[in-house]
């Protein structure tokens, strides 16, 4: 274990550990509840607010702890290492935030947290609290058809939980703040690369090898290998295929107002990710989109990973005012 | 007439898993995000846990123990997916005194029905559906056969053991491994081969 370049004391505490300290780093946003390892925001239950619970497994921080707070998230549930939480957690989670007018569940598809999230909303629907599911799927890397388990959830899930969340806090029903998830998804899509594999605590070594010189292309946020492997390119020619990627297949408007979001994997530093966020914008304006909101910043990553993803998100008026909205989390913070 | 005892099943697969968590873990690796052995370790030790701690007598209210267990402990999918099986698989044999041959092919019966429902994988999409399916039938015909029940359960065995050698030609088409497209064809599916340990730790678990 001495070995492993990790900041930690077991790898079987290191989740628990963790959000111990967030706990201690953000105590004024969010109370954590150690024995059901969840996130809750400070002052749930709102009482006539819709709640917003999302979850998955850990190694995407801030995702989604980072992400409780005014504006956003009401609880979290973070499970193992990019493993589900179980449906006990989720269940907690939204006991926990309702304040009897409904809970929406924000769920990334994936295998696990799809199974998961189903039998805790079933529970809850014995408990007599409505819950809305949604189901985040904007990776164009994950072709949707009958021979995968559909697109994976990625970086459109950071942008949902910020616009429903803005949604439940003006005050909408929870089928109307589930509508603005949805929305939010079917108007986003998202590509990554990785430049490094990562290193989950539990096993110590890199999931997958990538030789120098030698890029991951169509990779998820679980360290999987992507779709193909290829050259390192420069991060003009990466900004291109990430762009051409997302814009292929969201085929927005001419003209349209887009949101551009440019995530760092984990182990990409900023001064790289700012480069490759002024190319993407420079490809984008080329192709006659004009940004108009952004994101920048490791928000959704996987572990130490090294590389980028791109989300791009099809803005209209009430989507560009809901970002606008204030937002008070560990992660994001503006309008306060 | 001999049948499987619950508790000896459940320790035989914690320690079966354990034993070979570096290789499910590797398996996972190739075709998945590499913690499909300790996530069951940790889940099927749980089952054990939970299990020592019950009362309960009857085999099929101890399986459903079992599976809520590892529903509650596991998370990911693997949890999901044997806790489902094993639930059913416990409701099938109802208060049944032993869980003999017929009570046993009914139990997987049920455990692969559970399986299919939630994770809606067929034979063919490399999954623990490869495995579990070819032990099932083959349990079933050896029961239906007469044929002691240690011989069906090694039957079951082999069946499960060539189902989860007929994944490593196939592309997932289900799971974390369905997003690798074609470059999962090679690798044989982790929970098939963490299926076959389950199956296989039957063998271990009979008493007269």
């Amino acid at each position: 274990m001495a070995s492993m370049r990790k900041l930690l004391n077991d790898p079987e505490d290191v989740v628990r550990e963790s959000l111990a300290g967030l706990a201690v780093a953000h105590g004024d946003i969010l109370k954590v509840d150690l024995e059901q390892q969840i996130v809750v925001r400070a002052d749930a239950p709102r009482q006539g607010k819709v709640a917003l619970v999302s979850g998955g497994g850990a190694g995407h921080e801030p995702m989604h702890g980072g992400f409780v707070g005014l504006g956003m998230l009401d609880a979290a549930c973070p499970g193992a290492v990019f493993t589900s939480p179980v449906p006990d957690q989720m269940l907690a989670a939204t006991t926990a935030v309702d304040g009897g007018a409904g809970v929406v569940h924000i769920v990334k598809n994936y295998t696990g947290d799809v199974m998961n999230f189903k039998l805790a909303a079933e529970d809850a629907a014995d408990e007599g609290i409505e819950v809305e599911s949604v189901l985040i799927d904007d990776d164009v890397a994950v072709q949707d058809s009958l021979y995968t388990a559909g697109r994976r959830g990625v970086g459109a899930t950071v942008l949902a939980e910020k616009l429903a969340g803005a949604a439940a806090e003006r005050g909408d029903d929870v089928v109307a703040v589930a509508g603005i998830a949805r929305r939010v998804n079917e108007r986003a899509r998202s590509f990554g690369i990785a430049l490094s594999s990562c290193i989950p605590p539990a096993a110590g070594k890199p999931i997958f090898d990538l030789p120098e010189g030698e890029m991951e292309v169509g990779i998820g946020i679980h360290g999987e290998p992507g779709r193909r492997r290829e050259p390192l390119g420069t991060a003009r020619e990466i900004a291109a295929e990430l762009v051409e990627a997302v814009i292929s297949d969201l085929a927005p408007a001419d003209g349209a107002e887009v949101l551009v979001f440019t995530n760092g994997m984990g182990g990409t530093p900023l001064l790289e990710l700012y480069l490759l966020h002024g190319e993407i914008e420079r490809e984008l304006t080329e192709r006659g989109l004009r940004p108009a909101r952004r994101l920048v910043g490791p928000f959704i990553t996987s572990l130490e990973m090294a590389g980028a993803s791109l989300t791009v998100l099809e803005l209209d008026d009430e989507l560009a005012a809901l970002w606008d909205a204030p937002v008070h989390t560990a992660a994001l913070r503006w309008g306060t | 007439m001999s049948a499987v005892s619950v508790n000896a099943w459940m320790e035989a697969a914690s320690a079966a898993i354990a034993a070979d968590a570096e290789r499910l873990t590797q398996l996972d690796s190739a075709i998945g995000d590499g913690d499909h052995g300790t996530n069951l370790t940790r889940g099927f030790r749980a089952v054990v846990e939970a299990l020592a701690g019950s009362e309960e007598p009857a085999p099929g209210r101890r399986l459903i123990l079992a599976g809520k267990t590892l529903v509650s402990k596991v998370g990911g999918a693997s949890g999901p997916l044997w806790g489902m099986a094993l639930r059913r698989a416990g409701r099938a044999v109802a208060d049944a005194e032993s869980l003999d041959g017929p009570a046993l092919a009914d139990a997987l019966e049920a455990a692969l029905a559970g399986v299919v429902e939630l994770g809606s994988a067929e034979p063919g999409d490399k999954t623990m559906v490869d495995a579990l399916t070819p032990a099932t039938q083959a349990l079933r015909a050896a029961v239906d056969a007469g044929q002691p029940l240690a011989d069906a359960v090694a039957a079951a065995t082999s069946a499960a053991e060539e189902g989860a050698r007929s994944t490593v030609p196939l592309q997932a088409r289900k799971g974390r491994a369905s997003y690798l497209g074609e470059r999962s064809i090679g690798h044989e599916d982790p929970g098939a081969a963490s299926t076959v340990l389950i199956i296989a730790a039957l063998g271990r678990a009979l008493e007269e």
